[in-house]
């Protein structure tokens, strides 16, 4: 089966912090603010981490792409189990614009490269829940893609995926190599034990630049403005349907 | 990235009904968007934090949720800590060749200040556990090591530390506890009270007199339950700390194997004042991890709660209060910490400086908690709210491990005598 799988992690704010936007409105505040893997990273890894366990896969490898912090994260995946990791150096502007069609070329480099049979990647991402760097990263590689996958399965050469979409579940056979993307319900991440994280320390982080991948980081995007939803106004309390009807005439809803 | 957005997918991610053991929780109590000010995080090594994000997410989502019904069901959840074993939180100072984590003092109070934000009574008991699998580790044979740490690193079995009687609480190196030497077994005859998991545990860590009078008399055994002869009191009805059984042990012609001697005959009161330097560590850390989780909940509730027309938060004097207890709780930290160094560095300070953690820390973050449960006003008072266990748990801790009081004679007697 497959020999590699390359995990991407996301290095994104904590899901339980509360965000608050820049007073610039050109982003959300990121300094100081308590960060994490995202979560849908983490059954990513851990799903990983139980193909190698089962044997049908010989390395897990974790990606991240951003500054010197995504470490943090790429230790994580270790400490859950992958075997090495690769620190993709991006910083500065180009961190800012760092998008899906960015990250997803990267993968695709590195997928050549490490000669991976199998990306598993998190379904989206908390900040900016784009949803679209497997799906892009198939693309690229021309590979089959089975997202929002909910079960993962090998049989020989090929894999089963069963997918959570809007109408229920769909079960699809792709290819190898192909990308897969984790939804919330294909595992429960483990908690990464005390000895696992110190056996981490040792494990190899490979840095790389998205040059020397060959990846041309240009974003096609600008945001123009970040701002807070609206406050939610109070609403109106009313006495009888036909008052209800009248209101709603008002508003011009009807 | 709006914040209502980001709680509308909370909401979803977390309302699928399973019981997903990551239960992203928005809840009373774990609120993690710490402020810089108070987050335990800093100055930490990156492999400390890990550590750190681990026992926070376990005490979250596995513990958090059952702290109020482990309380008023007094249950002692052996599952859970098993759980924790699992990720080798059951013998974090142990060596690892018999199944220990192997880590140090600071790791260890760090982890135990994560974990007590979850419950502070089963922490509690699980540092307990964990001083005396040391104990075992590091006074006993070989045979002994072996025999025991490894089921107690794991808590497949668990552990009591059995020092104070009836008759001898602060004035531990009087106990009365007898162990008769006959042929290649100790007799013991005595009991002890108010031993944490009495009765419910496997393996008893017990401080008896098998010489002449004071501390130079005193030897430390391994007895295991089961054992002819010991038998347990009632299962007394306590303030706080009821996710673990308390229970006198008693002693009646109890025969115990030689070899189940930790250290040489006489070194028992020794071992157990080593064993109570980490131990007064811990029960230190478990009282910032509940002074850590009050002030989270106080402000919380203070941004929310409105009286005279606006949040209770803008008023200049809970401000104030919030900030005072606020810088308590990092100064209690920073010479927990400290204590720690010094203790796993074997500094000559580091006795009086683990009095020194304990005695502040403990009075301090009790204090925290309870100006944190006065800020809820009423609701402070109902069980219904996390903050008045947090109360009732860490009350104890100004009381066992050596009292506060004690904590003042060691620290002044290191003042007072030449060198």
């Amino acid at each position: 089966m497959a020999a590699r799988v390359l995990v991407g992690v996301k290095r994104v704010i904590d899901y339980a912090v509360k965000i608050r936007v820049k007073p610039d409105n050109t982003g959300v505040v990121t300094d100081g603010v308590k960060h994490s893997m995202n979560p849908f990273c983490e059954i990513a890894v851990e799903e990983a981490v139980r193909l190698k366990e089962k044997k049908l896969v010989k390395e897990v490898v974790a990606v991240s792409c951003g500054p010197q912090q995504v470490q943090e994260t790429i230790r994580t995946a270790l400490a859950m189990g992958a075997d090495r990791g690769i620190h993709v150096e991006v910083s500065g502007k180009d961190y800012d614009s760092l998008g899906p069609l960015q990250v997803s070329k990267i993968l695709a480099a590195l997928a050549k490269k490490e000669e991976a049979s199998l990306i598993i990647l998190g379904k989206q991402a908390i900040d900016d829940d784009c949803n679209q760097t497997g799906q892009m990263t198939a693309a690229l590689l021309d590979w089959p893609q089975g997202t929002f996958a909910s079960e993962v399965a090998v049989e020989g050469d090929k894999l089963k995926v069963i997918r959570e979409v809007d109408g229920g579940l769909e079960t699809i056979k792709i290819n190898l190599p192909a990308v897969v993307t984790a939804d919330l319900r294909l595992n429960t991440p483990r908690y990464a034990t005390l000895p696992n994280i110190m056996k981490a320390k040792k494990k190899k982080i490979t840095n790389v630049k998205p040059g020397d991948l060959g990846v041309d980081l240009t974003s096609r995007l600008e945001v123009l403005r970040v701002d807070e939803p609206p406050q939610r106004q109070a609403g109106v309390k009313v006495e009888t349907v036909e008052d209800l009807v009248g209101k709603l005439k008002e508003a011009g809803r009807i | 990235m709006a914040a209502a957005a980001a709680l509308s997918r909370l909401a979803r991610l977390g309302s699928y009904g399973i019981r997903r053991g990551r239960g992203l929780m928005f809840n009373r109590i774990q609120r993690r968007g710490i402020a810089a000010c108070v987050d335990p995080s800093t100055g930490l090594t990156d492999e400390q934090k890990e550590f750190q994000k681990v026992a926070f997410d376990f005490a979250a989502n596995e513990m958090a949720p059952h702290m109020a019904e482990w309380d008023q069901n007094e249950i002692f959840p052996v599952e859970t800590m098993r759980k924790a074993a699992q990720l080798g939180f059951g013998g974090i100072y142990v060596r690892p060749e018999v199944g220990g984590s192997g880590l140090s003092r600071l790791d260890t109070s760090i982890i135990f200040e994560a974990l007590s934000t979850g419950c502070t009574s089963t922490t509690a008991y699980i540092s307990i556990h964990n001083m005396c699998a040391w104990m075992i580790d590091t006074f006993g044979s070989n045979e002994l090591r072996e025999k025991f740490c490894p089921d107690l690193c794991s808590m497949e079995k668990f552990a009591s530390y059995c020092l104070t009687e009836p008759g001898s609480g602060s004035d531990a190196a009087s106990l009365l506890t007898s162990a008769k030497l006959q042929g290649d077994h100790y007799v013991l005859n005595g009991s002890k009270a108010f031993i944490s998991g009495g009765g419910d545990t496997d393996v008893y860590v017990v401080m008896c007199r098998t010489g002449g009078k004071g501390p130079k008399g005193i030897s430390c055994v391994v007895v295991e339950k089961g054992t002819p002869g010991l038998s347990f009191g009632k299962k007394e009805k306590k303030v706080g700390w009821n996710s673990q059984p308390t229970r006198a042990v008693i002693f009646e012609d109890c025969a115990v194997p030689v070899t189940n001697r930790l250290g040489s005959e006489g070194q028992g009161f020794n071992i157990a004042m080593k064993g109570l330097n980490g131990g007064r560590i811990n029960i230190a850390s478990c009282s910032l991890g509940a002074a850590h989780a009050s002030v989270l909940l106080a402000r919380d509730h203070i941004s929310v709660r409105k009286q005279f027309g606006e949040t209770l938060s803008n008023s200049q004097f809970l401000q104030f209060k919030l900030a005072e207890m606020a810088t308590r709780l990092v100064a209690s930290r920073l010479l927990v910490r400290q204590a720690a160094l010094a203790l796993q560095e074997d500094r000559p300070d580091a006795v009086s400086l683990c009095s020194m953690a304990k005695l502040f820390a403990t009075d301090e973050c009790f204090s925290i908690c309870n100006q944190a449960l006065q800020m809820h006003g009423g609701y402070g008072y109902l069980k219904d709210y996390a903050v008045q266990q947090f109360v009732r748990d860490i009350r104890v801790h100004q009381i066992l491990e050596g009292t506060n009081e004690v904590m003042r004679m060691i620290i002044a007697r290191d003042l007072l005598t030449e060198s």
